[in-house]
């Protein structure tokens, strides 16, 4: 690769192997907005998968939250667990047997315009059809003056391999444009 | 599939040094990702993250800590740059961030921070950038120099 920045690597350290962390699909949300982001046949050819977003809902007043669900499973197959920093305490929660897992503090419509929370979700052993499926996450908004940071983690009490995975903002709106999603694989080692 | 995590560069510090700075980083990825593993010399405490060579008050964060004893948030507002504790004098500090959507013109941009040092604590942090400009530039300062053998290396991630 060619040295592209102005300190270039004395020794420079590969993340991970070559070919281990894939792009598999991304959706970038339009000036219509979406209801709904879906990922579907997503191959069982990882180990992990990575989400990576971006995101931003209609909600009129507030911050809203996004119910994520696997291969389209509702009923009572998940739990969330919460810690997070609102900026001048710590809090904690948790859902059990609910029929989604809480992507909470999405940014929305009417609060500082032109941000939007961030999170990063690791999905393990996605594929294996012996485990349930534990998700985890480092996420937040900074507002500048409000906002949160927050350790969650997900399960999905179903040992099926997941080949789907979906956002719904739970107001009933959309996501709005610039909203950005994009999942990646994880390969172990041959 | 491409692969698609990517070193960008990595400096590691001979010498004592001020600050080090990531220049001319184009607009090929999505995110980046930062890992600065830091020792503060003779006055340990922050790692400050500039963009651009920004010094305008568009940067705040709030913070998540746990030091063994207490868990704890708190919250910076309209700051010349992030400050991300805790960083040591002794041992180093492993600092990770995802720098979301950086090359986007439309946006602010968000930043997701984890900050340990054993000895010391935990640390969490949502960062807001408060410009629409693409990132091309990372500095990164600390309140005395960064000690020999502090390493930054810097990721792209680029999605399909």
């Amino acid at each position: 690769m060619a040295p592209i920045l102005g300190i270039w690597a004395s020794g420079a350290q590969p993340a991970a192997n070559a070919t281990s962390f894939e792009s598999i699909a991304t959706v970038s949300v339009g000036s219509g907005g979406a209801a709904d982001v879906e990922f579907t046949s997503i191959p069982a050819d990882y180990t992990h998968l990575q989400l990576r977003v971006i995101g931003r809902t209609a909600k009129a007043s507030g911050n809203d939250y996004a119910k994520l669900t696997f291969n389209n499973v509702g009923g009572t197959s998940y739990a969330t667990h919460y810690l997070w920093g609102t900026g001048s305490s710590v809090q904690f929660h948790a859902f059990t047997s609910s029929s989604f897992i809480y992507l909470d503090f999405v940014t929305g419509t009417s609060q500082l315009s032109n941000s939007f929370s961030a999170y990063v979700l690791d999905i393990l052993d996605y594929a294996n059809t012996n485990k349930n499926k534990t998700v985890r996450w480092l996420g937040g908004q900074d507002l500048n003056g409000d906002g949160v940071i927050i350790l969650q983690s997900g399960l999905f009490n179903n040992t099926a391999a997941i080949s789907s995975i979906k956002l719904v903002p739970n107001s009933a709106t959309n996501w709005l444009q610039y909203s950005h999603f994009a999942l990646y694989g994880i390969k172990g080692a041959a | 599939m491409p692969a698609t995590y990517e070193p960008i560069a990595t400096t590691t510090l001979g010498s004592a040094a001020a600050d080090v700075s990531f220049t001319s980083i184009t607009g090929t990825y999505t995110d980046l990702v930062l890992i600065a593993v830091t020792q503060i010399g003779s006055s340990g405490d922050y790692l400050g993250v500039q963009f651009n060579s920004d010094t305008g008050s568009n940067y705040s964060r709030t913070r998540l800590s746990g030091n063994g004893t207490t868990a704890s948030s708190e919250r910076d507002t309209s700051q010349v740059r992030f400050n991300f504790y805790a960083q040591p004098t002794s041992n180093f500090a492993v600092n990770i961030l995802n720098i979301m959507n950086y090359s986007n013109t439309t946006t602010f941009k968000t930043v997701l921070c984890r900050t340990d040092q054993a000895a010391l604590s935990t640390n969490a942090y949502a960062g807001l950038y408060r410009s629409t400009s693409a990132i091309t530039s990372i500095k990164l300062i600390g309140p005395s120099n960064f000690s020999s053998g502090s390493t930054f290396t810097l990721y792209g991630i680029k999605s399909a």
